[in-house]
């Protein structure tokens, strides 16, 4: 007992200089927001690593509004925290499918385009898609697509140009795959021309078989390792997404990126404002901020994904414009297609296929 | 003597809220969700589900299969190791290495792992100049048991070490002495003598196997499927909760399982 209690508070008294240390580098760096009213406060919740911070500053100078600037590494986190409530944010970021689930869910405030300027700099492309009919609740910040990188020491871009070569024999125990129930199978609902969206049971039996066909070919089924994989040369095919696959090729210059011609899906990341908003006026000015080509061009800049924003694509350098792995041609993106929302019962039944599909290659894999 | 129970009773107070917060309330979700669908409603369809559906059963024998592969292999190499460990002169320093790696975070062990077995890694590299060209390594069976192996030794050889240790060396002269070969030692005495620190090995690597699932991940490239990267896949990437409960349950009562054939007996106090 003796012993112990001079061990104790010797331990708490650490935990405190700790706690007050900890509290005191935070003080330094980051000055709190002395907001007398919240009326001149913005809180956006946004992907981790998702915008330049100069912009941020360059908005609050611009218009007086104060940034609470959060970040989040999941559309299930976004989801959640909307839904629980207890935070206010007026700005956030969903991905395609979360705008249409949220809109359902009747999270989403309906956008007063009286309010908004700068539409018509947006792609009409990315523009009245299923997931969001007339932008009614969202307006697209950046997108990308899907398609193959591959080692130009190794392979062809001959041998990649469509779906259904990835079938072919030469690619035995070569793939890497996308983990995520959708994208996994994506490529064989690609190979067998049908919809991403399909809801017919003959041919979601038909994917199921098709995907475990390609079973002798796959590598692997791995998410963000596979970009040192190809950089390293580890690997040489991945369906991956292009703006991962630019990362690699800068990294690696003998990987090389392609769509194959059936087209791959297009994903979007969009700016939307939560019905509990405490301060839409501000949100309006955020998002015309972010419409405006030059803060837009700087923002596609920093961050190195696909800006939708055409306007500020003559802001940008030439490297980054003509670069057909971050802005590919129109003729290639003729056929692309956009996730929608599926009802719980076919969200369900995709699962099913997905944890069937790994299983049954896992199994059939055997002990080499 | 009153005084006494109180006091012990008051002690007891952190460890009782500890396992009512951590150990009881979660499992009790646990069957809460597994025992409802995603309206609410009780029902067994979940349990029906694992039986019937051809995923979880060949799943299971799979994670099963694994799992005793990994627990044989660690023990052929403790065994032996714990024995010999425990006749070294030097032993606190032989065992101290076989515990640092045990520091050391195993997200980055794992991390290392990539590194070693990939073309360009160092194994690759050996195997170049004796020789034997650049293998893939990574991303199937062997190199998932292999690294599971690594993760799982020190598990497996410390119980056995310390049970091997406990035995009186007055014993295993007596019976060379009376003119046993060392096999016969080995069999009627050192193995007798050490089976519980065994029995505890077994279940302190063969229980964590059955649910790796990071490792499959990382080394297997999900081309190793075990019951616990279904039950992550489920909590995770299709938000079934009820499925990935029922999963956990099943983990749980064949751990139960696994404890009850390698409890200690015999040994009334």
């Amino acid at each position: 007992m003796k012993k112990i209690i001079p061990f104790l508070s010797m331990m708490i008294v650490i935990m405190a200089v700790l706690v007050l240390g900890q509290n005191w580098l935070a003080q330094i760096n980051k000055p709190p927001i002395k907001a007398a009213n919240t009326n001149q406060v913005l809180n956006i919740y946004n992907w981790g690593d998702y915008i330049d911070p100069a912009l941020l500053a360059k908005f609050t100078k611009e218009t007086g509004y104060q940034v609470n600037y959060d970040t989040f590494d999941s559309n299930q986190a976004l989801e959640t925290k909307v839904k629980q409530g207890g935070t206010h944010y007026d700005v956030i970021f969903p991905s395609e499918y979360l705008v249409s689930k949220m809109t359902q869910e009747g999270l989403l405030a309906k956008l007063d385009y009286s309010k908004i300027h700068g539409v018509d700099n947006l792609a009409k492309h990315l523009l009245n898609q299923k997931y969001d009919p007339h932008n009614e609740h969202s307006l697209p910040y950046f997108w990308g697509t899907t398609g193959i990188m591959y080692n130009d020491q190794v392979f062809h871009a001959s041998q990649l140009n469509a779906w259904g070569k990835l079938w072919n024999p030469e690619f035995k125990d070569q793939l890497l795959l996308i983990d995520g129930p959708r994208e996994m199978l994506q490529p064989a609902i690609q190979a067998l021309g049908y919809s991403l969206n399909t809801e017919n049971q003959a041919q979601i039996k038909q994917i199921f078989n098709k995907f475990v066909a390609l079973g002798p070919n796959i590598r692997g089924i791995v998410t963000d390792e596979k970009k040192q994989l190809l950089i390293n040369g580890d690997a040489n095919v991945a369906v991956t997404y292009n703006g991962d696959a630019q990362v690699v090729i800068d990294a690696n210059p003998h990987v090389k990126f392609l769509i194959p011609k059936e087209g791959g899906p297009i994903w979007t990341d969009n700016m939307a404002i939560p019905k509990n908003s405490n301060n839409k006026k501000a949100a309006y000015a955020f998002i015309n901020f972010m419409l405006n080509p030059k803060n837009a061009a700087q923002n596609a800049e920093y961050v190195a994904y696909s800006s939708p924003n055409q306007a500020a694509l003559k802001y940008l350098p030439k490297s980054i414009t003509q670069n057909s792995v971050l802005y590919p041609a129109a003729s290639q993106l003729k056929h692309a297609q956009h996730y929608n929302n599926q009802p719980l019962r076919y969200f369900n039944e995709y699962n099913e296929v997905y944890l069937e599909a790994k299983t049954k290659v896992s199994l059939s894999g055997g002990l080499k | 003597m009153k005084n006494n129970i109180r006091a012990k009773a008051f002690f007891a107070i952190p460890y009782i809220s500890w396992l009512a917060v951590f150990v009881i309330v979660p499992i009790g979700l646990l069957i809460y969700q597994s025992l409802t669908n995603a309206q609410g409603h009780f029902t067994l369809a979940n349990f029906h589900e694992f039986i019937t559906s051809s995923v979880y059963l060949p799943m299971a024998f799979n994670s099963v299969f694994y799992a005793l592969i990994i627990t044989t292999i660690t023990f052929i190499i403790s065994f032996p190791a714990a024995y010999v460990l425990s006749r070294l002169k030097h032993r606190q320093l032989w065992l101290m290495l076989i515990i640092l790696p045990t520091w050391i975070n195993v997200l980055l062990k794992t991390y290392a792992f990539l590194g070693l077995l990939s073309k360009s890694g160092l194994i690759n590299q050996l195997l170049l100049t004796l020789g034997f060209g650049t293998h893939n390594l990574l991303f199937n069976h062997v190199s998932f048991i292999f690294v599971a192996v690594y993760l799982e030794l020190p598990f497996m050889l410390l119980p056995i070490y310390n049970s091997i240790n406990e035995i009186d060396t007055d014993i295993l002269k007596a019976s060379r002495d009376l003119g046993a070969k060392p096999i016969n030692t080995l069999r009627q005495l050192v193995l007798p003598l050490s089976i519980n620190g065994i029995k505890s090995g077994i279940q302190a690597v063969f229980i964590p196997s059955l649910s790796l699932f990071m490792l499959t991940t990382l080394i297997g490239g999900n081309k190793v499927m075990t019951l616990g990267s279904a039950i992550e896949l489920h909590f995770i990437v299709t938000q079934n909760w009820h499925m990935g409960s029922t999963i956990a349950i099943i983990l749980i009562l064949a751990m139960a399982v696994t404890m009850y054939f390698t409890r200690e007996r015999g040994k009334q106090k």
